[in-house]
């Protein structure tokens, strides 16, 4: 049922947004170019090939994150006419991949927004994925012009970013919600634009969140690093005899007790998420702590190091690793920020005061 | 999976409300139901608070604070910084 007449309102924008602008053909994933009304638009593929899984890979492994980006415009797949749909995604090659992976063989557009390489839904709630942007994409793509209908594709995710009836009354497209998933869009376009309840929800099944397990280990990593080391300098200067054997006697115990609390927030905290109790991250990342540093305090003492020094490696596993836990709040689907925010005014003094309280152990022990 | 709930700030307005459905449209986790031609909290205990809804909701019946939960934009927030988030 289409309206018979909307009228687009004038909308205040900046100076230069919505200046005429194609994204070029100059860039690896591009196969070519398709002419429109408009003038040439990049052809893109549904297959993927090496060098873009290469660039998945990196990215999973937080190398280069914020730099895999792609032109932000309008992009073609198949041979689009003015009747073609339109689908709606951000700038993150990631993003911008699974769409036209999803939608190999068909005959679509793909409106890429400009969201400085953030996915579709982080990039709704910081608003770069939003309204403004959509009315300024469409109209720096001319899509008036490319298609004849008024329909937008847009991912529900980017709903938090863009209110639909803004978008109609400013441009005369109508927004779309498709599902969640870019994976469900053929199903959803086959059945007539519309999504079942179970596209339409947002789940976190164990291999979503196994995928955001390195990114999580690196960013642990890098904090985790930095206090192991102190912890090796300090017990080389402590100790009798060469550096190294004292960095790695004394210092050695607590800088594993760091990396055991960083892989207990990082690592088990996302793989065992729904098994672990609480419902506060902080506390799933304390039980996650406590498996592996059981493990670790009885290898300690099974090597005959004191209880002072025991009791001090097992303090600092629970703090990183609630710390570390109650960080992937941050990549979860489901916390809220109300939430996240009464969680950590509660948990960071229990975390900091374990954590100094365990270091001050360690540097009693030394003496 | 179900997170701290006693803090959620959702509030549903029935009076303004027109029944249009964008709110169940958008909801990631099902939070709302339209029910007799209203809109109405199904499962209000399942809101990550991202505001989709009140984005979506023509006629602002919808409110919440929405906002980025990442602990950098919550430390940030209580340092009183202005700083990037993830």
């Amino acid at each position: 049922m289409k309206p018979l007449v909307t009228l687009p309102m004038a909308r205040p924008a900046p100076e230069d947004a919505g200046r005429f602008c194609l994204p070029s053909v100059e860039q690896s994933f591009v196969i070519g170019s398709i002419s429109s009304p408009v003038g040439p638009v990049p052809l893109v593929g549904g297959r993927l090939g090496w060098q873009d899984r290469l660039g998945h890979w990196r990215v999973r492994w937080n190398i280069g994150r914020d730099r895999f980006r792609i032109e932000p415009g309008l992009y073609g797949m198949g041979r689009p006419d003015r009747e073609s749909p339109v689908v709606v995604t951000a700038n993150y090659k990631l993003s911008f991949d699974r769409v036209r992976q999803a939608l190999t063989g068909r005959n679509v557009w793909i409106l890429v927004l400009e969201t400085r390489g953030i996915n579709v839904w982080c990039a709704a709630g910081k608003g770069t994925f939003g309204t403004g942007e959509l009315l300024d994409r469409i109209e720096a793509s001319r899509l008036d012009r490319v298609v004849s209908h008024r329909r937008l594709l847009v991912p529900q995710l980017g709903a938090t970013g863009v209110a639909a009836h803004e978008v109609r009354k400013y441009s005369g497209f109508h927004v779309v919600y498709g599902p969640v998933s870019a994976e469900d869009l053929p199903r959803f376009l086959d059945s007539g634009w519309q999504a079942t309840a179970e596209m339409r929800t947002k789940r976190f099944p164990f291999f979503e969140r196994l995928v955001l397990v390195p990114v999580e280990l690196m960013q642990g990593l890098q904090k985790g690093i930095v206090l192991a080391g102190i912890f090796l300098l300090v017990g080389g200067l402590a100790g009798q005899g060469s550096f190294l054997n004292a960095a790695l006697e004394l210092g050695g115990i607590p800088a594993l007790a760091v990396l055991t609390g960083v892989a207990a927030g990082t690592v088990l905290t996302p793989l065992l998420l729904p098994w672990l109790p609480g419902r506060a991250f902080s506390i799933k990342g304390l039980f996650a702590g406590l498996i592996p540093g059981f493990f670790q305090g009885t290898w300690l003492a099974a090597t005959g190091q004191p209880p002072l020094r025991l009791l001090s490696s097992f303090l600092i596993t629970l703090a990183l690793g609630s710390w570390f836990g109650m960080a992937f709040t941050g990549a979860s689907t489901y916390t809220s920020p109300n939430g996240v925010r009464r969680e950590m005014l509660r948990a960071i003094p229990w975390q900091w005061g374990a954590l100094l309280f365990g270091v001050g152990l360690w540097l009693w022990s030394l003496f | 999976m179900r997170y701290l709930d006693e803090v959620l700030s959702l509030e549903l307005n029935h009076e303004r409300c027109v029944g249009c459905g964008m709110c169940a449209v958008v909801c990631p986790h099902r939070v709302f139901a339209v029910e007799a031609g209203k809109a109405v909290l199904r499962a209000r205990e399942q809101c990550m608070e991202c505001g989709a809804c009140m984005r979506n909701c023509p006629t602002g019946a919808i409110f919440v604070e929405a906002g980025e939960g990442c602990l950098r934009a919550v430390i940030n927030e209580l340092l009183g910084i202005d700083g990037p988030c993830c």
